[in-house]
Order: structure tokens, then sequence, then C-alpha cells
């Protein structure tokens, strides 16, 4: 029983707990924007998990993750716009392409290690960021509106934000339980495995390369679920969705939270997304007594606090926030 | 005379201007234990490497149990039965020692594509790991880190790998590295038990254990073996003295 009760337990248990309660203390004080907010870091903490797998347990440098979130919301997008709105249809579709993509991409970047592997994940994403820029037909640049949300059978309706919310937290947390049933499945122990000593790995007689690559799908599907999501959830997509600043992002969730443990993306991305909302309101606030009206410029700087930051966690807390947490408990 | 069960024919390899494997021909029986010695970048390492294929050779042929594994990826031949440890310690250094060794087991208990069950609980798995630790003297020590282990118990777990994986030959390349007197003395009792069981190709400088252990020695020099025999042939080299054991002796 007291082994359960461990300062990183309690915050995650927090955390999920407050998650969970969202959309009814949204409701009691008709806080929409809360729920906006919400909603996209539920599904941003979808990709960093989906990223954490690669990343954090199997050592694979992904820096072109956010492309799956365009492939799964392009994919939505594109087939509302031609009229196909059922998510029957939409959703299998842009989980297959995303599954596809992640294969061919897979298959080639996995070849190689180290730097060469971020700059061909990197430059597979970018790719298909100027795809999307190209794709004059579905808005270009400025992006395409979804004057729809995918279409279910009955009980099922997307348009109702409540709704809405707790299925991508349902998702989440089946994410989440599905990454850890993985990670400690022999498939997992391979992975890791791969990412602790390859050639030992070999040596003793595994194919790495195999378990690596179907690693690095089962992670791209799962992005792309995000990315379906987060198009339900903007009712837009655009090339921005898979900038790789936002692949960025998403290595930042899963560093600062912590990597290859359990809860550190969904604590990473919650903090991140989080912290991008206070720190500039935090930052008016403090310097509006010094500067004046200055202080609303000074806040669009927010990331010049947030940099720092996340340098000391790295510097500082190599297992990210997860980690700290785990350490407050040995004393 | 019976068929090798390890058969190496002009095995050549260079590295720019080295050649560290200048056209070798060997042959190693089954059930015997085969010494390789020769002194610093003769290129012992580099011929285990292309035996296990790590390394590609330029020329010449590898034939295991009658089988041409010349070409054959690295964790084929490992499922062929065919087992390396390692010079230098590599290891699974987060992972505990019974996680080390259950992973060797694993790779030869079929697939590894279950997704869902927890491994760290499956006996199959962690029983033989178990079993393997005990018998290199890791009894106990199961559930210590790797990066927290001593370079002996290193040594040791190094042998345990090999083992886990249930092969046909063991190469081993230099097991008694950085092993202090007492710990030697228990990996030459270690590898005298193993040679019973096991073909077994042993890299080692430690000539006490050599020629304590060895049916056949073969002398690396440059790349080339340049004497092979049962160990008081070698010993009696005139050719070997000069080139290896000579410098030693005067050490
Ligand atoms: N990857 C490599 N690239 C270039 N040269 C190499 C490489 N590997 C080995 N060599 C060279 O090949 C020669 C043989 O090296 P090898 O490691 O096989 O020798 P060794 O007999 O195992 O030596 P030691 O007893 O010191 O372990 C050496 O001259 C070494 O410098
Ligand atoms: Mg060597």
């Amino acid at each position: 029983m007291s082994a359960w009760f461990t300062p990183r337990n309690v915050v995650v248990a927090v955390l999920l707990a407050f998650l969970a309660l969202v959309p009814v203390y949204s409701a009691l004080t008709g806080n929409a924007f809360l729920m906006t907010l919400f909603t996209r870091i539920v599904i941003l903490a979808m990709a960093a998990t989906s990223l954490n797998l690669i990343l954090g347990y199997g050592g694979m440098v992904s820096f072109g993750h956010a492309v799956y979130l365009g492939i799964g919301g392009y994919a939505i997008g594109i087939l509302a716009h031609e009229g196909i709105g059922s998510g029957f249809v939409q959703w299998p579709i842009a989980i297959g392409a995303s599954a596809l993509f992640a294969l061919g991409v897979g298959a080639l970047s996995l070849r190689t290690r180290g730097l060469y592997f971020i700059m061909i994940t990197l430059a597979f994403a970018q790719l298909v960021y100027y795809f999307g820029v190209g794709l004059d037909r579905y808005g270009a640049d400025d992006g395409l509106q979804l004057y729809r949300r995918s279409q279910f059978a009955d009980p099922i309706n997307l348009s109702n934000r409540t709704q809405f919310y707790y299925g991508c937290f349902v998702l989440l947390v089946a994410s989440i339980y599905l990454t850890w049933r993985i990670v400690n499945s022999r498939f997992g122990l391979v992975i890791q495995g791969a990412r602790s000593n390859d050639r030992r790995m070999q040596a003793i007689g595994f194919p790495t390369y195999r378990y690596r690559l179907i690693c690095f799908v089962i992670a791209g599907t799962m992005c792309g679920l995000a990315g379906v999501l987060l198009a339900n959830h903007t009712e837009f997509v655009s090339p921005a969705m898979m900038h790789w600043t936002r692949s960025g992002d998403l290595i930042v969730m899963v560093v600062l939270g912590g990597m290859a443990s359990t809860f550190g993306p969904l604590i990473g991305a919650v903090t991140l997304l989080v912290l991008e909302e206070v720190l500039p309101v935090l930052i008016k606030l403090v310097a509006t007594p010094i500067v004046g009206s200055a202080a609303t410029r000074a806040a669009e700087y927010w990331q010049i606090v947030m940099g720092p930051l996340f340098l000391l966690v790295v510097l500082f807390a190599r297992g990210g926030i997860n980690g700290l947490l785990v350490s407050l408990r040995r004393d | 005379m019976t068929e090798a069960l390890l058969q190496i024919e002009g095995l050549t390899k260079r590295f720019g201007g080295v050649t560290a494997s200048d056209g070798v021909d060997l042959a190693v029986q089954p059930g015997e234990l085969h010494a390789v010695i020769g002194p610093n970048g003769a290129g012992k390492t580099t011929l285990i490497g292309q035996l296990t294929g790590e390394i590609a050779p330029d020329a010449g042929r590898v034939g295991f149990a009658g089988e041409d594994i010349t070409t054959l990826a690295v964790h084929a031949r490992s499922q062929r039965g065919l087992a390396r440890s390692f010079q230098i310690t590599s290891l699974f250094s987060d992972f505990t020692a019974l996680d080390n060794v259950a992973l060797a087991v694993q790779a030869h208990s079929g697939h590894s594509f279950h997704f869902w069950h927890d491994a760290r609980s499956e006996a199959a798995l962690r029983q033989p790991a178990r079993e393997t630790l005990a018998r290199v003297g890791l009894a106990g020590r199961e559930q210590i880190l790797v990066s927290s282990m001593s370079h002996g118990e290193h040594r040791q777990l190094e042998i345990a790998m090999v083992l886990a994986t249930r092969p046909r030959m063991l190469l081993l390349d230099e097991p008694m590295a950085g092993l202090g007197p007492e710990e030697s003395v228990r990996m030459i009792a270690l590898l005298r038990a193993l040679k019973s069981e096991l073909t077994i190709l042993l890299v080692e400088h430690d000539m006490d254990a050599v020629f304590a252990l060895a049916d056949r020695i073969s002398v690396m020099v440059y790349g080339r073996v340049i004497a092979s025999g049962a160990p008081a042939e070698i010993r009696a080299n005139a050719e070997v003295r000069k080139a290896y054991l000579g410098e030693q002796d005067g050490q």
C-alpha cells in the first residue's frame, strides 16, 4: 500500500483526477477557454506519449514526429473536403496513412544512427510540410477549414465538446497504458536493449532492425491518431501542424517530463502548454509596475523564461520532472 | 578425421594499409578447445569479428557445422549456435544482471513480437537466466544494475550472456582481461567446466590459462597464423618462441 504512496504517484493521480474533472469545472464556471486548452493538452500529451516510445524507450531521436499529426489531420481534412464525413471511413484511412508513412520513413532512417537519423526524420517531415504548403486545392499555406467534425453512429457525437474531451482523455489514458504494456513486454525489452547496446543485441541473436521498425510504426500510428483528434478539435488543418518547431515541442515535452517513464510525456505536455499560457500573464503582471505599458511587449518574450527553465531540467534532472519526483522519495 | 565444426579458409581483411587477417586458415574440431594467441594487434579480435559477422572479410570463407556462413547476418549466426564474448565488456549497463541474461535467453526462445505480457514475470526466461548467473558465480547478484558491478563481475556476466544463448560453440575474446589472480583462477575453473560441454575458440593473453586449457593452439602474428598444433608443439616451436613466447619470457 505505502509502496504506491510516493510523491510521483500522488502528482500523477492528482493530475489525472484534474484532467477528468476539467469539463465539470468548465461547465460550472462557464470557462470554455479552459476546456479548449485542456483538450489540446490531452491530444498533444498523446502525441508526446507516442514519441516517448521511440525516443525514450527506443533511443530513436526522431526530429520529425509532428509529421504524423499532419498526416492524421490532413487525412481528415482532405476527406471531409471531398465530402467523406464519416469517421468510420476517415479514421481508418488517417491511421493507415500514418502507419504506412512511418513504415517508409522508418525503413530508410533506421539504417542510420545518431545525427543522420535525426536529420533523415527531419528531412522527411519537412518534405511533407512543403507538400502541404503546395496543396493548393486544400488551402496550401493557409490551411483548410473542417466544416464538420468526423461523423460517427448515434450516441457518439464529436461536436459535443464534453463528449469529445472525454473521448480524447480516454484515448490518452489508453495510449499510456498500451505504451506501458508494450515497454515491459518481450517486444519492449528488445526495444530497450537495442537502445542500450544494439551491438550486443545482435550478438545474442536479435534481428533488432525489424523490432525497431515495428516500434517506429506503432509510435507513428499513435501520433497519427493524435493528429486525427487535433484536426477534429481545431476543425482546421494547416502545414503548421507539422512544422519542425512542433516536432521540437514534442521532444521538449518528453525530455521535460522524463524520457522512458510512463507518465513523463503527460507531465511534460501539461507543464509546457500550461506555462505557455501562464508565463506571458505572469511576465505582464510582474513587469507592468516596473515598465508600464511596455510589459505587454515583454510578455511576448515568455520563451526567454521557458528556455532557461528547460535547460535547468535537462542539466540537473536527467529524468525530467518525473525523475525529480521519484528522487524526492529517497530521503 | 571428423569434420571440423568451424572451418576458416583464406580469410583476409585489410584496414587501409594494415592487413588484420592475412589468408587465415583454421579448423576447430567438435569438442575441442582451440586457443588463438598472438601479440597485441595481431588480428585476433578482427578474426572473431569476421566469424560473428560484424566485420565483412575481403576474401575467404567461414564454414560452421557444414554450412557456409560467410555472408550470414550477425543475429543469424547466433541463432545457428555461434556465440561470442567481448574483449571490452559490452553489456546493457542500465539493466540488472538478471535482465541482461534473460534477454539472451529470450533471443533464443522464439520471436519477440509479444507486445502485452510482462516479460519480467515469465519463468521460462527468468529461471534459465538465474541458473546461468549461478553457473558463472553471480548468484545473489541478480538485481544489481550492471553499471554498479565490478569489472570482475562484468567479465563473469560476459560469459553468462554467451551461455544463455545455449550455443554450440563459444568464441571467447580474452575472458581473463583485467582480472585479478583469484578471479583468474575462478575463470579458468569455469572455462575448464565449459570445455567438456562445448567447442571453444579462446583468444587469450594469459599463457597459464592457455596452456592449462587448450587442446590445440594457433599463433597469430600480423594477421597470419604462423603455427598451429598441440600445446607441447607450440611451446617447442622456434618461430613461435622468437615471435611471441620469447618476448613474454623476457618481460
Ligand atoms: N575498425 C578498424 N579500423 C582500422 N584498423 C583496425 C580496425 N580494427 C582493427 N584494426 C587494426 O587491425 C589490427 C588487428 O587488430 P585486432 O584488434 O584484431 O588485434 P588483436 O589481436 O585483437 O589485439 P589485442 O591483443 O590488442 O586485442 C590492428 O593493427 C588494429 O589497429
Ligand atoms: Mg583483441
